[in-house]
């Protein structure tokens, strides 16, 4: 089990990162997501010890790893442009952590042949790594990885460079490979999907500071903030102000799209600012409406993205005519 | 690399840690330099301030020395100068031919004008000597059929070897640049109404200048610092700055004038380089490289073609034939050979090389001048290696302290080779008799070249691979010895046969320190040319065609080993 305490860093005089606190327990995936820039890359660099936290700690399984060197803490790293060591070939470089362990020639053969099997590449042994295409490094990188057993893995942009459906399909296999070996990951990334997909838990980065963590569904379900819902594209993000509370937890809030009503457990003060959420996809019964001049249509599968003159968007079923007056009925949420 | 040390702090107080990082950084860098550095300060700054506070010693101002000093100044500049624009004369047309012509045999002529730069200048001396010189091939065959004697003078056959060493210098630097130099641009002068000499003094001209003036300025530097082609052809009666501080430090015994003339011979190749760097870097109007050889079409093209490749071909091609078959060829008497001579092919030059003769040279077979030279030349590799390797990984970090050092690295390349011989002397004087202070010289001039061999291999290993093989379990050291090493043998070798190659031929500097018994192979031929007799002369040959052989094979590695477009000069 990893857990952070109170970690700091800063970069060139400015707050990097700031009170930084997380677990990952055994077996779970932990997704950080971010903006770039956002220090996440750092956050895992520090994890590996290749850089050290300005205070807090990192421990693993209660002992802490301030004076534990990287190359002794047994921890996987597998880097965006997959770092391969281009002097050697496929195996060599999935052997290259366990020569270091020093393990009988016979232990090694097999472990890296193991691993090589896991992610499909049993046939590439010998190849050279740069004659290999970005999938198939991706994968080397992998199964260099998970040849010495780490204690914890850790995935830094691991399919930033590859195209949309190769991505797919390595983020489908890397599921399952977790899934089996049950070995305990951190896997960083900018895209929400990737995110969405692989987590157990996601923590959102931004300005240094751990914004929501929550399960995936939780956080699509509860942004809980403006910053969230708009990394998220979660839908209009509005700002409001409350006119009254009209009964229960409902209040009447004043917003650039009209008068709306939310409901939430919030303590709000009538003229109080708040930022609202307004759902993109059309509800029958709800209260609230969003309307507009349809000023631009784009098809998208299985429904139309239709964006009004004053910026707002919905998902509809059909597509309207350009110009045409719309009024939708939508979910409003109030992310306080 | 790595000490994993780091202060367990409760609260969150920032900054604190980073400035203690920041030390660390600062001490690694620390250890790098220690070794390099403090070599350079003993065998460079030491001995340079040693010269300088020598300078200023009050005997060194009196008329007589006054005197000797413009005569050589005046000479330096005079010879440099009219051999820059000889160079100019002959490297500007065919910088033109390469850029711009496309012919058989083109990559063949450019690696033959490319050698001779690379070449000892004992070799370059010695090759036209055999070709142009009194006892040379041309001269003797003259003489033997009794057609008038023919010999060039000392000074033109100087003038000959500096435009066969720094051709390719114009050639690569103008080349360059004109090959950048879109057509187009020309092409549009004339649509627009210009002819063809405005094109030139217009467009073409101005877009040239500045690769123009750099690649003089270079010339002029090489030809300025100039030492052994100047004493192996032209002897003692023309005296450059550098032959002066020669003659004054080892045969007259004057310290105190050697080193003021070495500290105006400093000034000048500072100033020099100076200048050069200020036009290399203002070279630099952004014009996009185009590829537009063509064959020659006209004929005047292919007349200005065909008479620039039979010219450059023989102006390259003759001496260095001539060396080796002057070496192979009797034709003249040896010295007190009574009997009548045997002229012809042979190979008793070579052969007389492993016999230790009463009344020879040396007094030992002078072939041990070869293995002296082959030990220095091994602890140079070793030395410059063990010093280069720890400046170079500190160099490609470049934080602000490197910025700093790394001129200071590269300033014996400036000072040249017989003002460091003269430190030597002056600062080490009493060990002189120890051959263990040669390999110490050949490294500090052999030691930039390795420098900036590692330099770029080491920068472009991305730090992420080490990062990766420390998280598979590599300790640092298990980091370099895996990642690092590997990585960079190819650029190992190459420095490593470069320092070979600099110490095989370095001249200047060991003809002030070697010792008498201990003569390298460059030294052994500057003492046979000087001595009288057709077998003296020949075992010249002989050395300095050992000597072009083995620097020809250190060339050929050096450019297998070397990363591509790691730079000129």
């Amino acid at each position: 089990m990893l857990e952070l305490r109170h970690i700091y860093k800063t970069y060139e005089g400015k707050p990097l990162l700031t009170d930084i606190s997380f677990t990952v327990h055994s077996g779970e995936t932990i997704c950080l997501l971010g903006a770039s820039g956002s220090g996440k890359s750092t956050l895992l660099r520090m994890i590996a010890g290749l850089e050290t936290p300005d205070s807090g700690s990192i421990l693993f399984n209660g002992m802490d790893l301030a004076s534990t060197p990287p190359h002794l803490r047994d921890f996987g790293l597998v880097f965006q442009d997959y770092a391969l060591f281009p002097h050697l070939n496929v195996n060599e470089n999935v052997a290259f952590g366990l020569r270091m362990r020093r393990l009988p020639p016979d232990e090694i053969r097999e472990r890296v042949a193991k691993s090589l099997k896991i992610v499909n590449l049993g046939e590439f042994g010998e190849r050279r790594v740069t004659d290999l295409s970005g999938g198939e490094q991706q994968r080397v990188a992998l199964a260099r990885a998970l040849a010495i057993r780490p204690r914890l893995i850790m995935f830094d942009e691991p399919l930033g460079a590859l195209d949309r459906f190769l991505r797919e399909d390595l983020l489908g296999e890397l599921r399952k490979i977790l899934h089996k070996t049950q070995i305990p990951a951190i896997y960083v990334t900018h895209d929400q999907e990737e995110a969405f997909t692989i987590a157990d838990r996601v923590l959102i980065l931004h300005e240094g500071r751990i914004f929501r963590e929550g399960t995936p569904d939780d956080v699509w379900a509860n942004p809980q903030s403006a910053y969230v819902a708009r990394f998220l594209g979660l839908g209009n993000v509005l700002e409001g102000r409350i006119k009254e509370k009209t009964k229960g937890q409902r209040w009447k809030v004043e917003s650039d799209a009209g008068i709306l009503h939310v409901e939430c457990g919030h303590k709000h003060q009538e003229g109080e600012k708040v930022h609202l959420l307004a759902r993109p996809f059309e509800v029958r019964d709800e209260a609230n409406v969003i309307s507009g001049t349809a000023a631009d249509v784009i098809f998208q599968q299985d429904r139309y993205k239709v964006t009004f003159e004053d910026g707002l968007f919905v998902y509809l079923d059909a597509p309207p005519k350009m110009g045409e007056k719309l009024a939708v009925r939508v979910k409003v949420e109030c992310l306080a | 690399m790595e000490t994993g040390k780091h202060v367990y702090k409760e609260t969150g107080k920032l900054g604190k840690q980073s400035l203690s990082t920041r030390l660390r950084v600062y001490l690694s860098s620390v250890t790098l330099w220690l070794l390099p550095l403090t070599f350079l300060v003993v065998f460079f700054f030491f001995p340079l301030s040693r010269i300088l506070a020598l300078t200023f010693s009050p005997e060194v101002i009196t008329s007589q020395n006054l005197q000797v000093t413009t005569h050589a100044l005046r000479f330096t500049f005079y010879q440099a100068f009219l051999s820059t624009l000889l160079t100019l004369f002959l490297g500007l047309p065919s910088a033109y031919l390469f850029a711009r012509f496309d012919f058989r045999g083109k990559p063949l002529l450019r690696a033959i004008t490319a050698v001779p730069f690379m070449l000892p200048t004992v070799v370059v001396a010695a090759a036209f000597n055999s070709l142009l010189g009194p006892r040379g091939l041309l001269n003797t065959l003259i003489t033997n059929y009794q057609l008038p004697t023919f010999t060039p003078s000392p000074f033109a056959l100087i003038l000959l070897a500096h435009v066969f060493y720094n051709t390719t210098i114009v050639i690569r630097i103008v080349g360059a640049a004109l090959s950048n130099l879109d057509p187009k641009l020309e092409q549009t002068a004339r649509s627009l109404g210009a002819d063809s000499l405005r094109v030139w003094t217009n467009v073409t001209l101005p877009l040239l200048r500045s690769s123009i003036l750099a690649a003089s300025l270079l010339v002029f530097l090489f030809d300025f610092t100039s030492f052994g082609v100047i004493l192996l052809l032209g002897g003692s009666q023309y005296a450059t700055l550098e032959v002066e501080i020669y003659l004054q430090a080892v045969k007259l015994l004057n310290l105190p004038l050697a080193a003021f003339l070495s500290v105006i011979q400093l000034l000048c190749t500072l100033t020099f380089s100076i200048l050069y760097s200020h036009f290399i870097t203002r070279n630099s109007y952004p014009l996009t490289p185009r590829s537009v050889t063509a064959k020659p079409r006209t004929l005047r093209q292919k007349l200005f073609v065909f008479s620039l490749i039979l010219l450059l071909s023989t102006f390259y091609f003759l001496p260095l034939a001539s060396l080796p078959a002057r070496s192979l060829l009797r034709l003249e008497a040896n010295r007190g050979q009574r009997a009548e001579v045997q002229y012809g092919f042979t190979t008793d030059y070579y052969t007389e090389l492993f016999i230790n003769r009463r009344g020879s040279v040396f007094y030992v077979p002078p072939i041990r001048a070869a293995f002296n030279s082959l030990a220095y030349a091994s602890a140079t590799v070793v030395l410059s290696l063990l010093l280069g390797f720890p400046a170079a990984f500190a160099l490609a970090k470049s934080t602000r302290l490197e910025k700093i050092l790394d001129p200071l690295i590269m300033l014996p390349l400036g000072s040249s080779a017989v003002m460091l011989g003269l430190g030597f002397i002056i600062a080490y004087g009493k060990w002189l008799t120890s051959p263990l202070l040669v390999p110490f010289a050949h490294t500090l001039v052999a030691l930039p070249f390795v420098i900036r061999t590692l330099q770029p291999a080491i920068a472009s290993i991305p730090q992420r691979l080490r990062d990766a093989a420390s998280t598979l379990g590599a300790s640092p050291f298990e980091v370099w010895k895996n990642i690092d090493l590997p990585i960079l043998r190819r650029a190992a070798l190459a420095a490593a046969t470069f320092a070979f190659t600099v110490s095989l031929g370095e001249f200047g500097a060991t003809l002030l320190i070697a010792r008498p018994e201990y003569p390298t192979i460059p030294v052994a031929i500057e003492r046979f040319l000087s001595q009288p007799g057709g077998l003296n002369y020949g075992q010249a040959m002989a050395m300095a065609t050992l000597l072009m052989l083995l620097t020809t094979i250190s060339i050929l590695l050096i450019e297998k080993f070397r990363l591509p477009n790691t730079g000129d000069f």
